[in-house]
């Protein structure tokens, strides 16, 4: 196989979630992080996970990635059945998750030598596209202590993207960054995707966030975790997250979390 | 350059106040020799070998034992972190037989192998072994659950993440772990050589028991000197590389 075939855009996954349930059991009993959740996501669609902390949109991410398995329901990837990780489907944490032992081109070709048919070389070059792709190439031989916190999901997403999967999804990994980097991400995301053509799947707290990023914004609520309701975000791209038609269409759907939310708190 | 000129002017300063204090007569130049007497032991003793020797017979139980005492280590201290029976079992009796200072060894090893080279590594392995073990299951334990599930995430499973992301991601603690079980050998295995008499080769200990026996001090003072040069040594030569490699990599300290 050679770097442009390993590089060449796969078609995006399609995503079917149907009638999925979750529960754990804690120190405090049995928590339903989701109750009976249905989502699909189309092709190289880009959709953002939004609700207050505990209402299992991190969880629905880590069945889809395969790390964990629903109590009922199931999951299709591409119209197979999700049983496990998988190369199709990679994963963005929260905290970067990157090796430390590993510089950074270390780490983009971690999932690259796991993958039968490419020689170093071409791994290499597969590497230094995606640090190119994410602003890194100066850096390829850095350490990971060595960058910013900006700088590490960066990494983060190259490493992610090296397999070349059908579907990316982030774990709100722009969560502990300051607001400037985050910008600048929010930019390169969007030009990624448009480069790259992934379905993603966006999990995060920020409504403006998940605003300026998703085609669709699902809004979930806690206790048990269930799909509250949809929003369409039909803005032209690439968005900015300061316009104002942005800030309007974030407006509307944090009224109706905060909506959900006392509605809740008052049943409680 | 001038961290080499500090450390050469530190030690010739040692031995300067050395030789002022010979030459003070305050004690007999029985108990304590001239530098220059040590000096004119050891090269007497480079000369006609028994340095060499005994250096030679020294290092190789010492580098075998400690090499079988973390092969073994290294494996079992992956497997009781990975299981609790192992755990429960194993690992309790090597946090036991870690408290026990290796040189408590010595009288059975003795009466199992005999004065034999399989007596000195039996104690060298017992040095080594549980301070590893224990290093690596310890290191395990405290590995930050996300890098198996990142690692899982991008297709690695069973062997390959043992290999490439527990094994490195616990070397911190393996690597501080090594270094104590060599600390461990060294002492348990010194121990050992003064107090027994090995039929099969006279190690740097026993050196050091004849200078006791002759009561020739520059032999003792000598031997000691040599002892201290060789921990140097392995200190340098086996775990420097290896803690650079940790402070750049992880960026824990500067090295």
């Amino acid at each position: 196989m050679s770097v442009t075939d390993e590089l060449q855009n796969i078609a995006p996954a399609k995503l079917i979630v149907e009638g999925v349930s979750k529960t754990f059991s804690s120190r405090n009993g049995k928590v339903q992080a989701l109750d009976n959740v249905s989502l699909e996501v189309g092709e190289g669609e880009f959709v953002c996970l939004v609700g207050p902390s505990g209402c299992g949109k991190s969880t629905l991410l880590n069945l889809i990635a395969g790390l964990e398995k629903p109590d009922s329901g199931r999951l299709l990837a591409n119209g197979n059945p999700v049983n496990g990780p998988g190369r199709d489907r990679m994963v963005m944490f929260q905290e970067h998750a990157l090796f430390p032992w590993l510089d950074v081109t270390g780490n983009v070709m971690f999932s690259l030598r796991l993958k039968p048919g490419l020689t170093e070389k071409e791994r290499q070059d597969v590497a230094a596209y995606y640090l190119k792709l994410v602003g890194l190439e100066r850096f390829a031989h850095s350490n990971i202590h060595e960058l910013s916190g900006g700088m590490k999901q960066r990494v983060a997403l190259a490493r992610a993207l090296a397999p070349n999967p059908r579907v990316l999804l982030m774990d709100e990994p722009f969560a502990a960054l300051d607001a400037m980097t985050r910008e600048q991400l929010y930019t390169d995301i969007q030009r990624i995707w448009a480069a790259r053509k992934k379905t993603i799947i966006f999990v995060t707290h920020n409504v403006r966030e998940a605003v300026c990023l998703g085609d669709r914004v699902v809004l979930f609520s806690r206790n048990p975790g269930r799909i509250r309701e949809q929003f369409k975000v039909e803005l032209p791209r690439p968005r900015d997250i300061n316009s104002v038609e942005l800030a309007a269409h974030s407006t509307e759907i944090t009224r109706a979390l905060k909506s959900h939310h006392v509605a809740q708190e008052v049943a409680e | 350059m001038k961290r080499v000129l500090i450390i050469v002017a530190f030690f010739a300063g040692l031995v300067g106040i050395w030789q002022a204090v010979c030459a003070a007569g305050i004690w007999s130049p029985v108990l304590l020799p001239e530098p220059l007497t040590v000096g004119r032991y050891l090269w007497a003793a480079i000369l006609d070998g028994s340095l060499a020797e005994s250096a030679w017979v020294t290092s190789k139980r010492l580098l075998i034992g400690y090499a079988i005492g973390c092969l073994l280590g290294l494996p079992m201290g992956l497997l009781t972190a990975r299981s609790r029976w192992l755990s429960d079992t194993v690992g309790v009796l090597a946090l036991g037989l870690q408290t026990l200072p290796s040189v408590c060894w010595v009288p059975l090893a003795l009466l199992w192998f005999g004065q034999s080279e399989a007596a000195m590594l039996f104690v060298v392995v017992m040095g080594t072994l549980w301070s590893v073990l224990i290093a690596v299951d310890n290191g395990v334990r405290n590995l930050p659950p996300i890098y198996v599930r990142a690692a899982r995430t991008m297709g690695s499973q069973g062997f390959h993440t043992l290999r490439s992301v527990i094994l490195p991601a616990s070397l911190p603690y393996v690597v501080s772990g090594m270094k104590q079980g060599w600390a461990f050998a060294w002492r348990s295995l010194m121990a050992a050589e003064i107090y027994v008499t090995i039929l099969t080769g006279y190690g740097l200990g026993h050196l050091l028991h004849f200078g006791r026996e002759l009561n020739s001090m520059d032999q003792v003072i000598g031997v000691m000197l040599v002892i201290v040069l060789i921990g140097l040594l392995a200190d340098k030569v086996l775990f420097s590389p290896w803690e650079r490699f940790l402070h750049h990599r992880w960026g824990t300290a500067k090295a």
